[in-house]
């Protein structure tokens, strides 16, 4: 079995690799596309990355105090190993990965933990979540750190054990532990790696500056993660509109099996589903997994991280964020450790030109609202936008007029016009029928709609609505088996009563009816 | 606190008024060229045609009690009442267009629950109404006398002509499709029938008799061309719609044609581009998909062409998209895109694809 695998370009010396890009395409799509797959749908938001795109990445002033989440990944929060008073130094593990999907938090500098307890989070409904509170002394003293000199040396297990020592997640926005990625594609036999450096949001530039300003260790950290995964091919696919990334990654990655495509710009090529289908054509099975198609996707940041903490040991603390928005006085991009509140971005940023009608964060097309500036940066935080209202262009919704604008816009192939209509009738089931489920909440029907009908918040809730009946089920099933088990041990234990006072019963009757047997013996003996 | 919006924060600037007012300005070149070519009467049937249907509209929307300004500002009973303007002799009396427009926006539109909820086409049943109930007004037809030329009417003879219902005297003309099946029922054949009536570059510069603002096939062709650019229409259904009619007639001209007229006699004349471009592209009664407006589309304009060519009636798209808004929900029910990650049936697809 071992033998009769290919040679796999990233386990050995760069020198050889060979640039493959898998050739399964028709000539026509070649022909049509410049090699690459067609994205059905889509939308072009007006891009406005213009705000903030020309702007080097500045480290923000190291705030007072940093409020870390004890979540900022998909699965369980991390539990603390630290207490109230304790000092911690830059890199100090803070709270440890709980359960099977879960990520490490690290001291984003070195300080005193100030307060271990709730702070709103950065999410719409702003409710407190379980936050380690760091004063910072100052100093940002980084813990002592390994430094690797050959990471292409190491076992590639230990890649996987490394970016989950380091509290990895995807930077992207899912914020899925990287590891586990890591590990589950390893396990499943990925043959591509597709880096992510899309960035189809408008307003958000932060990929784009980090592919400019570091693309060497970007490259080396995408090496690192093809070879954690045994691929075949590594591929690069950034938007056609930022050409310097596209010519700053090229140039990092001569000489090795990391290819970089240009790809058209079109919203939502970022999400993983898109970029998989335009890189190679590929679907993913409804329900599946990248890797079930052999295929695994990580952000361009997300590479980055790994390679700072392959080669220097270094936990993720901190990201690039873009502030920006027509209501920021100066758009740029931070350097922003995790835990520092967004106000102070927003004030490093000038503060506010004009009044901000929404603060997003994240990107306008999938961020979210948020209205507490207290609340921190955390690993997902990608943009902090103060929006305008004019920006934002939204009205109040109409009537639909079936004009199928947004069956034309939808990625995935739905019929959002449809879907609304079941939902309004409540009709969950009917709207399930027509691929709620399938739904990516991209926002490109939303986006495009002229009688300006919520759609995706439709969708929202219509999927929220399906999970809570889910759980009712799961609930309602649970107290049903455990009824049945209730009625099923009382009808056990009385049987097995009945039967163990029949059993007494029958041998009081044996042994009365012996006693007489005995007696009438001894009398017919007497007698 | 403001309430908690939902993503996208961002929207394409544009409204359903947006997108109604553009259908209004391609459909004004045809229409201003056939105010020129028909005079005063046709600008005064196009008023009462806009002027019924605002007052159709808001009577309907205040008996329902919903807020009367949104629907009328959003355009869509403006343009039904254009569309049906367009649609009829230019010469027609006052309350054809009057009860037209009433019947389009009230039975038409606002009984199935207003803007987006209709199932027909308002203008187009409007029109197959009036048709059946007053074939006499709906099928008198004037010689274009261009405003200033000597034929034209005045402005006091038009008022007399529409709102009095003075009868026309050597005016009287007959449209092309009905002067062909006139003639079909006297036992004329195509080619004499033809003869003297038929230019083609009067069909498409509109030169001839027919209604209010459907002649000029060219500067209708323009506007469904500017839609198109301006991506409020797509090609599929107008193109099907020409295929439609266009194929049927091409086959049967080859075999017989003294009995069957090519493609472009039927391309050129009664409604057919004012149909495909501004009648099948409605999107309230026309499939989601593309592959569904195709379909519609051809249905459209095959019927069209089997109603003109062995139907009574002279006309066919108005009956045409009738029925086939019938076959819209079936064809949406059949024609769905394939979802991402799943086969045309909706079962996921195989993993290592």
């Amino acid at each position: 079995m071992l033998n009769s695998r290919p040679v796999r370009p990233f386990s050995l010396n760069q020198s050889k690799e060979p640039a493959v890009l898998a050739q399964r395409r028709s000539w026509f799509d070649r022909v049509a596309t410049n090699g690459l797959f067609k994205l059905r749908g889509g939308v072009h938001p007006e891009g406005r990355k213009d705000l903030s795109a020309e702007r080097d990445i500045r480290v923000l002033p190291l705030p007072k105090k940093l409020f870390v989440p004890l979540q900022q990944h998909i699965g369980a929060p991390a539990t603390p190993v630290v207490k109230v008073g304790e000092r911690v130094l830059k890199g100090q593990l803070l709270a440890a990965a709980q359960g099977a999907v879960s990520s490490s938090v690290h001291a984003p500098t070195s300080g005193v933990i100030a307060a271990l307890g709730d702070f709103p989070a950065p999410h719409p409904s702003g409710l407190p979540v379980p936050t380690i509170t760091l004063e910072s002394d100052g100093a940002d003293k980084w813990i002592a750190t390994e430094t690797v000199a050959d990471p292409f040396a190491l076992p590639p297990e230990d890649i996987a054990a490394r970016v989950a020592a380091a509290g990895i997640v995807g930077l992207g926005g899912a914020t899925f532990p990287a590891a586990l990625k890591l590990n589950l594609s390893r396990s499943s036999g990925v043959q591509t790696l597709i880096m992510n450096g899309g960035e189809c949001e408008p307003y958000l530039t932060c990929d784009d500056r980090i592919m400019r300003e570091r693309a060497a260790q970007i490259v080396e950290g995408i090496r690192l993660i093809a070879m954690a995964v045994d691929a075949q091919e590594a591929l690069v696919g950034i938007e056609d509109n930022k050409p310097e990334a596209v010519a700053a990654m090229r140039a990092a990655a001569q000489g090795t099996a990391v290819k970089v495509v240009a790809m058209p710009s079109m919203y939502p090529m970022g999400s993983e589903k898109q970029i998989i289908q335009v890189l190679t054509g590929k679907e993913i099975p409804a329900g599946g997994r990248p890797a079930d198609i052999g295929v695994l996707v990580h952000n361009v940041a997300t590479a980055f991280a790994v390679q700072q903490a392959i080669r220097h040991g270094r936990p993720l603390v901190s990201r690039i964020v873009t502030i920006s928005g027509a209501a920021i006085r100066t758009a740029c991009n931070v350097e922003a450790l995790v835990g520092t509140p967004v106000q102070e971005l927003i004030e490093f940023a000038g503060g506010y030109a004009q009044p901000a009608a929404r603060l997003v964060l994240g990107g306008p097309m999938m961020g979210q609202q948020f209205t507490n500036t207290g609340v921190p940066v955390v690993k997902g935080t990608s943009g902090v936008l103060a929006l305008t209202a004019s920006e934002i262009g939204q009205a109040e919704a109409s009537p639909c007029i079936r004009c199928s604008t947004c069956v034309r816009a939808c990625p995935v192939g739905l019929l959002p016009l449809e879907m609304a209509s079941r939902i309004r009738a409540s009709d969950l089931a009917g709207a399930v029928a027509f691929g709620l489920k399938d739904c990516i909440a991209c926002g490109s029907c939303s986006y495009v709609c002229p009688a300006h009908i919520p759609l995706v918040h439709y969708f929202n809730y219509a999927k929220g609505d399906l999970a809570a009946q889910e759980r009712a089920r799961l609930k309602q099933e649970a107290t049903r088996k455990l009824a049945d088990a209730r009625s099923e041990r009382i009808a056990r234990i009385e049987r097995e009563r009945a039967e163990a006072a029949a059993r007494r019963k029958a041998a009081r009757e044996a042994k009365e009816r012996a006693a007489k047997e005995a007696a009438a013996k001894a009398a017919t003996e007497a007698a | 606190m403001n309430p908690i919006a939902h993503s996208p924060h961002a929207h394409a600037p544009v409204s359903i008024g947006k997108v109604m007012g553009t259908v209004l300005l391609a459909l004004t070149p045809a229409t201003l060229f056939g105010f020129w070519l028909y005079g005063w009467p046709a600008i005064n049937l196009w008023a009462v045609s806009l002027l019924a249907a605002i007052a159709g509209e808001a009577f309907a929307v205040r008996l329902q009690g919903r807020a009367l300004r949104p629907v009328l500002l959003d355009g869509s009973g403006i343009l039904t009442a254009w569309l049906l303007a367009i649609s009829l002799p230019p010469f027609a009396p006052w309350w054809i267009a009057a009860l037209g427009s009433l019947f389009a926006v009230v039975i038409g539109k606002q009984v199935f629950g207003g803007l987006g909820q209709n199932v027909f086409n308002p203008a187009m049943a409007a029109r197959v109404m009036l048709l059946i109930s007053f074939p006499l007004e709906m099928t008198t037809w004037v010689a274009p006398a261009p405003l200033g030329s000597a034929h034209a009417p005045g402005w006091l003879d038009s008022l007399r002509i529409t709102f009095m219902s003075q009868p026309l005297d050597g005016m009287a003309s007959a449209s092309l499709l009905g002067h062909v099946k006139t003639e079909f029922t006297r036992g004329v054949g195509l080619d004499q029938a033809l003869v003297g009536y038929y230019a083609p570059l009067d069909a498409l510069w509109g030169s001839r008799a027919g209604s209010l603002g459907e002649t000029a096939a060219l500067l209708i062709l323009l506007g469904g061309l500017f839609l198109i650019a301006r991506r409020i229409i797509t090609w599929h259904a107008p193109v099907a719609m020409l295929l439609g009619a266009a194929v049927p007639a091409l086959v049967f001209n080859a075999v017989d044609g003294s009995h069957y007229a090519g493609p472009m006699y039927h391309l050129l004349s009664g409604g057919l581009m004012l149909g495909a471009f501004f009648i099948v592209t409605d999107p309230v009664t026309s499939p989601n998909t593309a592959t569904g407006q195709l379909i519609f589309g051809f249905g459209c304009g095959l019927m069209t062409w089997i109603i003109r060519t062995w139907g009574g009636y002279p006309e066919g798209v108005a009956f045409a998209v009738m029925i086939m808004n019938t076959v819209t929900p079936l064809i949406d029910q059949y024609v769905k895109p394939r979802i991402y990650g799943r086969d045309r049936k909706g079962a996921a697809l195989a993993a290592k694809g």
